[in-house]
């Protein structure tokens, strides 16, 4: 007993002494901080976006949204166990996706628009094909110990998927296993986003990491810390250079993937509630953060001040969107409504 | 997007407190002597509630305090009546703001929901008990079998809960029936918000309660995989901060014109002028793309290579170049990455029949190490199989003919020919280059004046409370 501690004890103190070395290994290469480059460029000003469309539908909670390629077509989730399919254009509902199980966490939308999935308490990802004559189940993905906090395809034949159970899973659609886990997290998994080319992915916990993975190793090739609660959002800079987190901590942070280390904080000490969502507009330069204080915070990612806030809804905003044209940002909220913005 | 509600401050969950901080300055500035509203006693059944107001008065008082307009009143009305802080006096289940002459009354800040936060298992345990001696057993269906759960639930304690459900009603009869009955509506309105009735909203619902701990066990083997995690990042190559800064801003700047919320679009954007004009000019295939569409292709290769058109494109001027090979072979190794996984060996045949083989027809130029590699990993195919020969084929395009593209008449003479679109005729559009402004909503006018209230307001009530 006494020489298992011993081990473990010097375990945690190599473990610690190493972090201590790439801590510093950082900060050596920490020499410009954002405030110093980004000071010749030329300030947003105050972004003052207008609500363009308010959709009504779902009866409860909305607890997910996601964007298709199409730039037009979006799939929400809400808790009254609908998904719902609509042409954000005109507004209407196309499909409405009835699911098993109410408890619904996430959604997302194939690249190609064949196929949507959800998941959540009933720690399934269920896989619909909405291009059927009625909306018909096309996998039910079984295999995750915790709950379904995200989801996102790949492809027509492949999605990735995180769970409360600390894992991150790449499932392969045609036999419905279980290709490849990701397992170095130790908190639940909240959260996923695709690289840009889609050979890696990052993923964010409660235990305040996020963390980069390559798919086809399964390994995790970075970790970010920082954070001081659990990471409730994550998303890449289009540049596919950086990652920006949200966080129950109340900021938002900027990971670089080449310099290893946050190079950007966004917080502001008048904000006092939790980030459950971030979108990044397309060239990067505004991050719309929705926080459990019923709004929607504007960031300008290079200067790191708040430039506006989408306010308008009547309950936390669960989660937000800016689709692939960039031409505006989607907010959903417990509320039960969708809005539409730019 | 849930809430570990063990970060608690003040007795009430961080993330709720602003909205009720807000909400409560509202509501103390309605209660104010001189430009607060009007009360009056309004006559329930037999008795007189002092100190009512009608839900039309109290939209007026809003209307005017904050110079919105009804709807906005009606809307924020609601969500003071939702979050418990006016409760309705005729119809108390229903919480919903009616702008008639329905009489209301202000909660007691005793029963606010920042105040008493959470509302306890106990507490309403010995609510529904003194109900039930009250009303002699005569609860809701759903008050009954929350109440029998509860009595399974904390049995241990059920002597204490019955004992100061005795010893408030005594207390209560002691006191005039006026202000019994008034402390008996604040309770019952207490407790519809705290806990609803089946198939009512819970508008104080904090979410999925994760867990605090760490799920994973922190044993020996996890600190051995921890030190080699370690181990493998203290090598990596880690590039200057000031660099990768230069990198977003770099990027910024340059996608700053193709980022419709910054730099509005051409046409117009369909979602400010219902006119899809804008995605019908940049779909897929097109006879002539759009400008911003062409300069795209130049930013970066990827980008050229993810765009239909540009992919064309650029095959055509390959095919001039005698090189065309490349880019069909780059494109059939995406088929294999992204397709369906049954269809692999197959795929990856016709890859080596096409490109690799010895003689083949579209032989593409590989160096002879990662060939090797390649035509040994073909024995058993696989998604990533052709990874290495793939990346090498990209970069050489990369490299080469790409740079040579963008050079190339073909290239010139698209961006010369690709359109400007007109902007749509519609006045209130702002020119191209110019930022969107939008005039303030009334409502965060008013939002930022009951803040300066509040804020005053507070620094006085901190003195007094001082």
């Amino acid at each position: 007993m006494a020489a298992e501690k011993a081990e473990m004890d010097a375990l945690k103190k190599e473990c610690d002494g190493l972090r201590a070395q790439i801590e510093a290994a950082r900060k050596a290469v920490n020499d410009g901080s954002m405030s110093a480059s980004a000071g010749g460029v030329e300030a947003v000003g105050r972004v003052q976006l207008k609500l363009r469309k308010n959709l009504k539908g779902h009866l409860a909670k909305i607890y997910a949204m996601h964007w298709s390629a199409d730039s037009r077509q979006m799939v929400s989730a809400s808790q009254d166990g609908k998904l719902l399919i609509w042409d954000t254009f005109t507004g209407n509902k196309l499909t409405a996706v009835p699911l098993k199980s109410a408890w619904v966490m996430s959604v997302a939308f194939a690249p190609s628009g064949n196929l949507v999935a959800s998941g959540g308490l009933d720690n399934i990802c269920t896989v619909y094909n909405i291009k059927a004559a009625s909306p018909k189940t096309l996998r039910e993905l079984d295999a995750h110990t915790g709950y379904l906090s995200c989801s996102r395809f790949l492809s027509d034949s492949e999605i990735i998927t995180a769970s409360g159970d600390t894992t991150c899973c790449l499932w392969d659609l045609e036999t419905g296993k279980q290709k490849v886990v990701f397992t170095n997290h130790i908190g639940d998994c909240m959260s996923l986003a695709l690289s840009p080319d889609e050979n890696s992915f990052i993923s964010g916990a409660c235990d305040s990491l996020a963390k980069l993975w390559d798919i086809r190793s399964g390994t995790c090739k970075q970790t970010f810390s920082g954070h001081t609660s659990d990471i409730n959002a994550i998303a890449f800079f289009p540049s596919g250079n950086a990652i920006i987190t949200g966080s129950d901590d109340c900021s938002c942070k900027m990971y670089d993937l080449r310099a290893d280390q946050e190079v950007i904080g966004y917080q502001d000490t008048s904000l006092n509630a939790g980030v459950t969502s971030v979108a990044l507009s397309n060239s990067g330069r505004l991050i719309f953060a929705g926080y459990d204080d019923f709004n929607c915070h504007i960031w300008d990612s290079l200067k790191g001040e708040k430039v506006g806030v989408l306010s308008g809804h009547d309950n936390r905003v669960s989660c937000t969107g800016v689709p692939a044209d960039g031409m505006g940002v989607c907010t959903g909220s417990w509320d039960s409504f969708l809005k539409l913005w730019n | 997007m849930t809430i570990n509600t063990l970060l608690v401050k003040e007795g009430c969950p961080q993330e709720q407190m602003a909205c009720f901080r807000k909400m409560e300055k509202v509501i103390v500035a309605m209660q104010d002597p001189d430009m607060g509203m009007k009360m009056r006693n309004q006559r329930l059944l037999i008795t007189v509630i002092p100190h009512a107001m009608t839900g039309h008065d109290i939209i007026t008082w809003l209307i005017q305090k904050y110079c919105i307009s009804e709807e906005e009143a009606l809307h924020l009305g609601n969500l003071l009546v939702k979050y418990g802080y006016i409760y309705p006096l005729k119809e108390p289940r229903s919480l919903v703001l009616r702008r008639d002459e329905s009489p209301y009354r202000f909660q007691t800040p005793y029963f606010w929901t920042s105040t008493q936060w959470p509302a306890t298992e106990l507490d309403y345990a010995i609510y529904l008990a003194k109900k039930n001696i009250r009303k002699q057993g005569e609860l809701m269906e759903y008050e009954k079998e929350r109440y029998s759960l509860l009595h399974k639930r904390i049995n241990h304690t059920w002597d204490f809960v019955v004992m100061q459900a005795r010893e408030q009603l005594r207390a209560s009869k002691q006191r005039r029936k006026a202000d019994r009955i008034v402390l008996e509506c604040q309770e019952q309105a207490y407790w519809l918000i705290n806990r609803p009735a089946p198939g009512m909203p819970n508008i104080l619902d904090a979410g999925l309660e994760r867990p605090n701990n760490l799920r994973v066990t922190l044993n020996s083997d996890f600190y051995k995989r921890e030190i080699e995690a370690c181990q493998r990042a203290l090598g990596r190559n880690r590039v200057k901060s000031s660099n990768c800064l230069e990198g977003f801003l770099k990027h910024s700047e340059q996608y700053q014109n193709h980022d419709p919320i910054m730099q509005g679009c051409l046409p117009s954007n369909p979602w400010i002028s219902d006119d899809a004009a804008h995605w019908t000019m940049n779909a897929d295939v097109v006879p002539v793309p759009t400008r911003l569409r062409v300069e795209r292709w130049s930013f970066s290769f990827m980008e050229l290579l993810s765009d239909t058109m540009g992919r064309k494109e650029f095959m055509t001027y390959l095919e001039k170049e005698f090189s065309a090979e490349n880019l069909c072979f780059w494109q059939a190794c995406e088929e294999i990455r992204h397709g369906e996984n049954s269809r692999i060996s197959e795929k990856v045949n016709e890859i080596y029949k096409n490109f690799l083989a010895p003689g083949a027809a579209r032989w593409v130029n590989i160096d002879s190490k990662t060939m090797y590699k390649t035509l040994e990993g073909i024995k058993r195919p696989h998604r990533f199989v052709m990874d290495d020969a793939q990346m090498h084929i990209y970069f050489l395009m990369k490299k080469d003919s790409y740079p040579r593209y963008l050079k190339s008449d073909l290239y010139k003479n698209m961006l010369a020919k690709a359109i400007v679109p007109q902007e749509t005729k519609k006045s209130v559009f702002p020119f191209m280059r110019r930022q969107r402004h939008s005039s303030p909503s009334p409502a965060q006018a008013a939002t930022q004046a009951t803040e300066e209230d509040g804020r005053v307001k507070e620094a006085g009530q901190a003195g007094a409370n001082a």
